[in-house]
């Protein structure tokens, strides 16, 4: 691993704390039954991955780490605009936001 | 891994986001007010902008309050009021029976497995970088412009595309058929 900058806490500490981000995004979405909960869970997965392409960015000094930040953000402002529509539409038809109600497709 | 002689207020800093993040995402996964839970997830958004900017990412912390702290839970805070504020979520109830023991196996199987490829990998790959070297400690603004418009700049145009797509979706979603419409009017 990279020496990281002297003022900088090192690299592999942003990425053990990414890597638990990632699990409670994981955990939260595995666990609730709120579709909007399940949403939020999946926006810190999201920041999880983010900001581990943000510490390989400045650990191998390539720009090309938070240019894909970008493009992740955009996805996931396009992915939250889909999924709630989504919600709006499953609510109308349903007065519930659980995930555990929408089981017609159950084999 | 070499040991080096890291600075007071790197680690102030690393700790503060740490605290931010980690405490805002237990949040999120363990209130049962929707509210509160997009109250927490700021918190948590607010945490990986403080990251960013510690790690030379200036523009990207500037975009994360921006969009993801000011658009994407406003979005859900409006979803949240529009389908109705006091709906709250049985935590105690598990109707899954041993769902949240499995979850639990899972996902600390995953984290450990992230953190033992982490702590094993060695980074460099001695690969050319194919846009941009990034600059310590400015803001590197410049850049990030640079690698978006020059190296990505097919997708970039392809996520121009994917908005477009995304926003006539929601309106489709959202919308509400004709016939229904004018069947609540005539009530």
């Amino acid at each position: 691993m990279i020496a990281s900058s002297a003022t900088n806490a090192p690299a592999a500490w942003y990425l053990v704390l990414a890597a638990l981000l990632f699990g409670i995004g994981a955990f939260g979405l595995l666990t609730r039954r709120s579709a909007l909960i399940m949403f939020m869970c999946i926006e810190l997965m999201l920041n999880s991955v983010n900001l581990t392409f943000v510490t390989f960015a400045r650990t191998l000094s390539d720009i090309s780490g938070q240019a894909i930040v970008f493009f992740v953000m955009v996805v996931a402002a396009a992915e939250v605009t889909v999924g709630l529509g989504i919600v709006v539409s499953v609510f109308r038809r349903r007065s519930s936001t659980s995930v555990d109600e929408l089981s017609e497709m159950k084999g | 891994m070499i040991a080096t002689a890291y600075s007071v207020q790197g680690t102030v800093v690393f700790t503060t986001a740490a605290l931010l993040i980690l405490i805002g995402a237990l949040g999120v996964i363990s209130v049962r007010n929707p509210v509160h839970a997009a109250l927490s997830l700021i918190m948590t958004l607010f945490g990986v902008a403080v990251a960013f900017v510690a790690q030379s990412a200036d523009f990207l912390a500037a975009v994360q309050i921006i969009v993801y702290a000011g658009a994407i839970v406003v979005l859900f805070l409006f979803v949240i009021m529009f389908l109705g504020v006091d709906r709250r979520e049985h935590i105690q109830f598990e109707p899954l029976v041993g769902q949240r023991a499995f979850a639990g196996v899972g996902v600390a199987i995953t984290v450990a497995g992230l953190i033992t490829l982490m702590a094993r990998s060695h980074w460099v790959s001695g690969a050319v970088s194919v846009s941009s070297k990034l600059s310590n400690g400015s803001g590197n603004v410049k850049e990030l412009g640079t690698a978006v418009f020059t190296t990505y700049l097919f997708a970039f145009e392809a996520t121009s595309a994917l908005l477009v797509i995304a926003v006539v979706g929601a309106v489709l979603l959202a919308r509400r058929e004709r016939s229904a419409m004018s069947e609540e009017e005539a009530r």
